[in-house]
């Protein structure tokens, strides 16, 4: 991973900034709730649901397990079809791979399909040194762009900023890229996208090189699948000459039958729809319909560092529908910037520091970024279970031991007097001293006992290695506190 | 040592621990969900459709050409795209200008067509979603997406299955495939849900009683 934000303050400094902000946390209140309550409905339309979690899990278990095959067989497939593809170890080299393929096509613009990948290997930064200009063609990744900002959430990445704000944004910085916007543009969502839909569409309609990700590649067939709302995607991946995706070797399945459970998991999660107004597929290229050049890139970049670690590869199951990041007590007050990173929220507390390694303050600081709730756990389409793995990671930065960095096995030192350390007590004392942060993760913590580590991590360990950590009680004392004044009005 | 090996080879020395063990695949999940009679299922395709804010009608074989042309002549439309193997009959009462897909046209020339006609290769029930897989009644990609307005035919009940999974059997993975669950649509402003950023912002489909017309035929 390309390192993380530049200059970066650790998470509770981040944090604590994000949480001064009354904007920002009424905005990401809003957002975070409006989804929670969305995706709760559209999952309990169907009542299979336990049954398909259970079988993305294992889909991508057994992949993951045998994904050096499932790379071999997914790249003879794609070249069957009329595909190149290419091998990146790290960010450099992918962002080298893209930046030649486009100079090849003589072209200095592209378009690009909203995607976690590039974002991770800064590509559009290395574009524009190269004197290539990338233009986001998402509505919320253009708000970012054009707001010379950061995302902030995996699937709205502008959800940090209101309809004014937006507004502004369209009004000062549209003419520099392109169309200005409209005269006398209000801030009505149907104006606003009416506004980008004016200023992209005469992108798409010259573009001849496209850039995306992709969701899902499927190791026989060789077929690549974009999820999609707005038609960008469309646009992006069949109006030009040549398109080249870049996606991180952990997005394979074997079968395309297996789609039929992350086409079902993936949209009920992500944006609570039966299904997204857009699902794309191609598989090589095709005779006069979309781009006759496709290349994909298959991007490792710390994946397969993660791949060596036992607990912490559940990571690399991650679909990223963002239904973790919208139930985070934590994410919610702190927002995505706090994270560092392209990944926010519980997956990126889990993700970000083995994708990059624990050696900066903040990925250091990610795994004690939570509260350790569960309630990330309890929505993961694939069962990841992220406390466990926060616990693993919390261990392994404060006792140090055995990890694997780019290829090459490693100990770690224990972190005892060093920054991480001190990033650590920081971020749980940050917890300890925002009562609504810890109040919703002791509550929900009650509901989830069943699931709780039985040994301490970190220093704790020797203690609770001869002893039984203390159950968590059926109500947080809080709670109890407030529903009975203190025991004053009984007990029930 | 190539970044293939590179990549392959700590791939496999990442798994090194997991040598002979598998996670099988268990797939006790549903086909699809609920038992419902093939006029119940077209009727949910129907619902879920118009949840999604598509315009839906329905009609009868004979009576498609006239449901077609009164579908253009309300929206104003002057020019429609045609893909090259849509059945002509459905086309004839039109009064549009009728605008061949093309290879050579440009996106250019696309986005000044009005409307596009097209069939489908199978619609969803459970979902509200239709699947175009390029076929000749389909055309390229791109024709169903710059115009601002796409009809879209589906034949009741042969096109239409209940769930993902059996959609999924139907396809062929070496076409292109669209799926298309109402028209395109953004939340990315404070979540307020707004139709048609860059796809087509009106999605109108027709049921069309296939079973009827083979009635008629035979
Ligand atoms: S960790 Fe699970 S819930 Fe979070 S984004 Fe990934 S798949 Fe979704």
């Amino acid at each position: 991973m390309s390192g993380t934000f530049v200059g970066m303050p650790a998470f509770p400094e981040a944090a604590h900034e994000a949480v001064g902000n009354k904007t920002l946390r009424g905005n990401l209140r809003h957002a975070t709730h409006t989804i929670r309550a969305k995706r709760a409905k559209a999952v309990a339309e169907v009542s299979d649901w336990a049954e398909l979690r259970e079988a993305g899990k294992r889909i991508k278990d057994h992949t993951l397990r045998h994904l050096d095959r499932y790379l071999v067989q997914l790249e003879e497939s794609v070249v069957a079809s009329g595909g190149t593809v290419h091998w990146a170890a790290d960010a450099d080299e992918a962002n080298a791979i893209v930046t030649h393929l486009v100079k090849m096509t003589g072209e200095s613009e592209v378009v690009k399909v909203k995607s976690m990948a590039t974002q991770e290997i800064g590509l559009n930064e290395a574009l524009e040194a190269e004197g290539i200009r990338a233009y986001e063609t998402d509505l919320a990744e253009l708000i970012v762009q054009l707001g010379k900002d950061r995302p902030s959430h995996i699937l709205v990445p502008a959800i940090h900023r209101n309809r004014g704000e937006i507004r502004d944004i369209f009004e000062r910085e549209m003419s520099e890229w392109g169309r200005p916007a409209p005269e006398g543009l209000t801030d009505t969502p149907a104006e606003l996208a009416e506004a980008a839909r004016l200023h992209l569409r005469e992108k798409f309609l010259r573009a001849k090189v496209g850039i995306s990700g992709a969701n899902f590649m499927v190791a026989d067939t060789g077929t690549l699948v974009v999820v999609e709302s707005e038609g960008n995607g469309r646009m992006c991946l069949t109006l030009p000459e040549t398109l080249i995706s870049v996606v991180g070797i952990e997005k394979i399945v074997p079968s395309w039958q297996d789609l039929e459970v992350f086409l079902q998991t993936l949209p009920r999660s992500s944006t609570a729809e039966r299904m997204n107004p857009y699902t794309s597929t191609w598989t090589g290229t095709t005779d006069e319909d979309g781009p006759q050049n496709f290349h994909l890139v298959l991007l490792d970049n710390g994946r397969s560092d993660t791949l060596a670690d036992e607990v912490g590869r559940q990571a690399l199951r991650c679909i990223r529908c963002s239904a973790c990041l919208n139930v985070c007590p934590v994410y919610e007050r702190a927002g995505g910037h706090a994270y560092g990173s392209v990944y926010p929220g519980p997956i990126g507390a889990i993700l970000s520091p083995q994708l990059r390694g624990t050696a900066s303050e903040i990925d250091a600081s990610l795994p004690y970024a939570s509260s350790l709730c569960g309630a990330c756990y309890e929505v993961c389409p694939v069962a990841i279970d992220i406390p466990e793995v926060l616990v693993h990671l919390r261990e392994r930065i404060v006792e140090g031991g055995p990890v694997v960095r780019e290829g090459n096995r490693v100990v770690l030192k224990p972190a005892k007097g060093h920054a991480a350390e001190r990033a650590a007590m920081r971020a749980a004392r940050w917890a300890f001293t925002h009562p609504g942060v810890l109040r919703t993760g002791q509550r929900a913590a009650s509901r989830t006992r069943r699931i709780h580590p039985r040994a301490l991590p970190g220093p704790g360990k020797a203690w609770s290695g001869t002893r039984d950590l203390p159950a968590v009680p059926a109500e947080p004392f809080r709670d109890w506190w407030q529903r009975t004044g203190g025991g004053k009005e009984g007990t029930k | 040592m190539s970044s293939r090996e590179r990549i392959l080879g700590r791939v496999r020395r990442a798994l090194a621990d997991t040598q002979g063990e598998d996670t099988p695949i268990e797939r006790t999940y549903l086909r699809e969900h609920g038992d419902r009679s093939v006029e119940e299922t077209v009727e949910l395709l129907a619902e879920n459709l118009a949840d999604y804010r598509a315009i839906v009608h329905r009609c009868a074989s004979a009576d498609l050409a006239a449901t077609l042309a009164g579908m253009l002549a309300a929206r104003g439309a002057k020019t429609v795209l045609v893909p090259p193997g849509l059945e002509p009959a459905w086309l004839a009462d039109a009064d549009t200008e009728q605008i061949p897909d093309r290879a050579e046209s440009t996106p250019h020339e696309l986005d000044r067509i009005d409307s596009v006609v097209t069939a489908c290769a199978v619609a969803v029930a459970e979902t509200g979603t239709i699947v175009l897989d390029g076929g000749p009644d389909q055309g390229r990609r791109r024709i169903t997406l710059v115009p601002d307005h796409h009809i879209c035919v589906v034949r009741v009940p042969d096109q239409v299955v209940s769930s993902v999974p059996q959609a999924l059997e139907r396809l062929d993975p070496v076409r292109p495939l669209t799926w298309i669950s109402g028209p395109s649509a953004t939340s990315d402003i404070e979540l307020d849900r707004v139709e048609g950023v860059h796809g087509p912002r009106t999605l109108e489909v027709v049921l069309v009683d296939s079973q009827a017309s083979e009635d008629v035929n035979s």
